[in-house]
């Protein structure tokens, strides 16, 4: 049989370009655009094909400790997580940058340009410079696949933690890749007891000068690497990095451009490839930088034409060249490439669309998130109250017609910038709502500075029992692990309870009149307040006999549309509304809402 | 090079047919990508998926007026992607319309009509479906994606025959998922055997 490629998200590939190195613990926590890379090590395991070990931690610290502790003893290890999540991480990273590892770790950091699903554009080759560690920068899933035995290797070498940075384009694009024979990696010697695994400030002095020569010397040495490229002649050059190169090749395809060009790809931006940088602006006028997110290549080829005192023209993000933030693509290479090249504008695009139906995320429909917020909402009725939402699905509480989300920061912030309000608004009653998984995250310690502080403020905790804006991830509250095996379950009531919460509900929110009841209890309670919203995302349950519309006793006044906001509720014939049997879970929450008894439930 | 762009919303199934199509090319020995541009959304919410056959594909994403094909679930999503469509490429548009979710909220209903007056002013060489049709026929809605593979096979507007299509839907799906899926591919092709 032909031995055909397959096709390979690129987060599938650098999980399995990860395990075909050796990886022996892989931990991370669940973000957009790197899931998937954990979720396959996961899959992998659950088939018998590996025997690492692997976990979905509870935050991206955890995740990055539990590898350092593995890496100490000797196993290659993975982390896995989003941009922002290396905010979170960045506690022990910057100290593991000093102290190292003896098995090779790398720390798959997934940046977001545009952003598409985060909360920043933060650039994690800019985290490496500042950490003063090594990343590769993959610009396709077939590259990122190759690239991760090389991360290994050079980790291993250098005994550092390196960063391996794919962008969403990388993360989730897919590919034919060949899959190649696993590495030959011996058994991890395990934990050898050293004064190096201590860090004390005499030894971040000393490991603080090893740094600085290590990475003098890297930047020679990785002038060779087999990704950074050169290649082609003349007096303009364009460089890039990640997968803007790949947009920049396309278009230097598409365009017919007569003049001579020298292009250099930097697949290690950090420490940066000084030798080949400077072989690239030997004999240049002018160079065109496409890059991602911060002007990271740009400025060093700055710094390096000032320190050798090189008359080049770098046009880039710095001069307004190139976009300073969001996503590159081949159509604006194209219009970058165009004007680098002095090449006429493009004839004019394509004619004016019609209106377009605007498709807004939004709470699936029975999605409990809904009804624990028309729950808050109704109790407040007329009251002065601030809704502090968190990260994840229910984000999209702040969509009308809810509107239940009036601030949203970062993971677990819900819980404190609720305090903080509270404390310049003492008569406001001040609500945070928090996921599951956000709790456990980074919520335990905003209700125990809620609790010690004495911040009056009602703690929601939405309990759908997943990680469900990821694609529903296991978390503590679930009771299983991430390759699906039973793993404790820690009640959320029982932790509430023990960080010194007096007044605590357990509520499920379809139960419309205990909830509304819960709620006005919760916010007249003298004292931190906490109501546990608990029901099952959709995703993880099956749905009930869906509702229908009595048209007869329909009267068509909307009221179900203007407040929930449940897209199976949809319109119907003659004013009236209808139910999108496609959409509809059997939630009922609309049997309550309705004054009229409009709606009523199918057959089994 | 080969650029084929589905577009429809969250649910509709465009993501398993653009792996179809690539593996089709895969399993001829050629070089195939795909990349998805979704929103938050799970449901609801606009999905294009880009596949590129060839080797000379360095974007993941198609660029814009690069399209050889364009396989519209949906009509509105269709004309939403048509800077897409190179000039002279082909489009294969499902008739039938799916909501927005902010319809019942909006004053202003989206009219399917309007989408079909713009490509037929633009001059867009399109093939209706009756998607409804489908749905009817097979009794879900599940397997339109196939369906509409399935149409544009029969059309030539992709590089994957019905035969092709049906060893993926083989190798690929369960077997309790097959029947169901090969109905539909036959019911697309149908679709377009009865316009020509």
């Amino acid at each position: 049989m032909l031995d055909l490629k397959k096709l390979l998200m690129g987060n599938e590939a650098m999980a399995l370009g990860a395990l075909r190195a050796g990886v022996r613990v892989a931990a991370g926590y669940p973000g957009t655009p790197s899931t998937e890379v954990l979720e396959t090590i996961a899959k992998e395991k659950s088939r018998g094909h590996t025997a690492a070990y692997v976990e979905w931690s509870v935050n991206e610290k955890s995740a990055l400790e539990v590898a350092a502790g593995a890496s100490y003893a000797g196993a290659r290890t993975l982390v896995t997580m989003k941009q922002v999540g290396l905010n979170v991480a960045s506690d022990p990273l910057m100290s593991l940058a000093y102290v190292g590892v003896k098995g090779g770790m790398v720390v798959l950091v997934a940046d977001d340009p545009g952003p598409i699903s985060s909360q920043t554009e933060q650039d994690t080759r800019t985290f490496a410079a500042f950490s003063k560690l090594p990343v590769f920068d993959p610009a396709s899933p077939e590259e990122a696949y190759l690239m991760m035995a090389d991360a290994y290797a050079l980790s291993e070498k250098y005994q550092t933690p390196v960063l391996f940075r794919p962008t969403t384009r990388v993360c989730h694009a897919t590919a034919s890749i060949e899959l190649l024979d696993p590495l030959p990696v011996g058994e991890p010697e395990g934990f050898v007891k050293d004064a190096r695994w201590v860090i004390f400030p005499k030894l971040s002095y000393q490991s603080h000068l090893r740094i600085e020569e290590r990475n003098k010397n890297l930047s020679k040495e990785l002038s060779d690497y087999r990704f950074n490229t050169l290649c082609g002649s003349g007096k303009k050059g364009i460089a890039v990095s990640g997968v803007s190169g790949q947009y920049m090749r396309e278009a230097l395809q598409m365009l017919d451009i007569q003049q001579e060009y020298k292009l250099l790809n930097v697949a290690i931006p950090h420490p940066f490839p000084e030798q080949k940088a400077l072989a690239f602006l030997d004999r240049l006028d002018e160079v065109l930088v496409y890059e991602e997110l911060d002007p990271v290549i740009e400025q060093e080829l700055q710094r390096l034409c000032g320190v050798h005192r090189l008359p080049v023209t770098i046009l880039g993000k710095n001069n307004g060249f190139t976009p300073t933030a969001g996503e590159n693509s081949t159509e604006n290479a194209l219009s970058v490439l165009r004007r680098f090249f002095d090449l006429p504008a493009a004839e004019p695009e394509a004619p004016a669309l019609p209106p377009l139906p605007v498709r807004p995320p939004t709470l699936c429909a029975g999605c409990p998130h809904r009804a624990s917020f028309y729950a808050v909402k109704r109790a407040m009725k007329g009251r002065k109250a601030v809704f502090a939402g968190d990260i994840g699905c229910y984000t999209l509480g702040n969509a009308m017609p809810l509107d239940m989300t009036d601030t949203c920061l970062c993971m677990g912030a819900g819980i404190t910038v609720a305090q903080g309000i509270k404390h310049v608004e003492p008569d406001t009653v001040c609500f945070s709502f928090t996921g599951d998984s956000t709790f456990f995250h980074t919520g335990l310690a905003g209700v125990a500075n809620a609790v010690y502080n004495g911040a009056r403020i009602v703690s929601v905790i939405l309990d759908n029992s997943t990680t469900a804006m990821t694609g529903q991830q296991p978390n503590p509250s679930t009771g299983f692990a991430a390759t699906g095996e039973p793993a404790t379950k820690i009640s959320i009531e029982k932790v509430v309870e023990a960080l010194g919460v007096q007044h605590i509900a357990v509520v499920d929110p379809f139960d419309f009149e205990k909830s509304e009841q819960a709620v006005k209890a919760a916010a007249d309670y003298d004292g931190v307040s906490c109501i546990i919203f608990r029901a099952p995302c959709i995703a993880v349950s099956k749905p009930k006999p869906k509702l229908r519309v009595n048209t007869e006793k329909c009267t068509g006044c909307k009221r179900c549309v203007r407040e929930m906001g449940c897209p199976a509720i949809v319109k119907g014939e003659n004013g009236k509304v209808a139910i999108d049997a496609s959409l509809c879970y059997g939630c009922g929450l609309c049997l309550d809402l309705c004054r009229f008894g409009a709606f009523e439930r199918g057959e089994g | 090079m080969f650029n084929i762009l589905l577009c429809g919303v969250g649910g509709q199934g465009t993501v398993l047919a653009s792996k179809m199509l690539a593996n089709c090319a895969i399993a001829r020995g050629e070089t195939a990508h795909t990349a998805e541009t979704i929103g938050m959304a799970q449901r609801g919410g606009s999905v294009v998926s880009h596949v590129r056959i060839g080797a000379d594909a360095f974007s993941p994403l198609i660029p814009q007026g690069c399209a050889d094909t364009v396989i519209a679930f949906e009509p509105a999503e269709g004309v939403r992607v048509f800077p897409y469509l190179k000039s002279g490429g082909r489009m294969i548009v499902n008739t039938l319309p799916v909501k927005p979710t902010t319809d019942t909220l909006a004053k202003a209903s989206y009219d399917a009509k309007e989408m079909f007056a713009f490509l037929d002013a633009q001059g867009t060489d399109y093939c209706a479906v009756d998607g409804a049709a489908i749905i009817a026929e097979l009794g879900s809605a599940k397997s339109l994606n196939v369906a509409l593979l399935g149409a544009a096979s029969a059309l030539g507007a992709v590089p994957c025959s019905l035969d092709e299509l049906e060893s993926v839907i083989r190798t690929a799906m369960k077997p309790q998922f097959c029947e169901q899926n090969l109905r539909a591919l036959a019911l697309g092709a149908e679709q377009i055997a009865k316009k020509c």
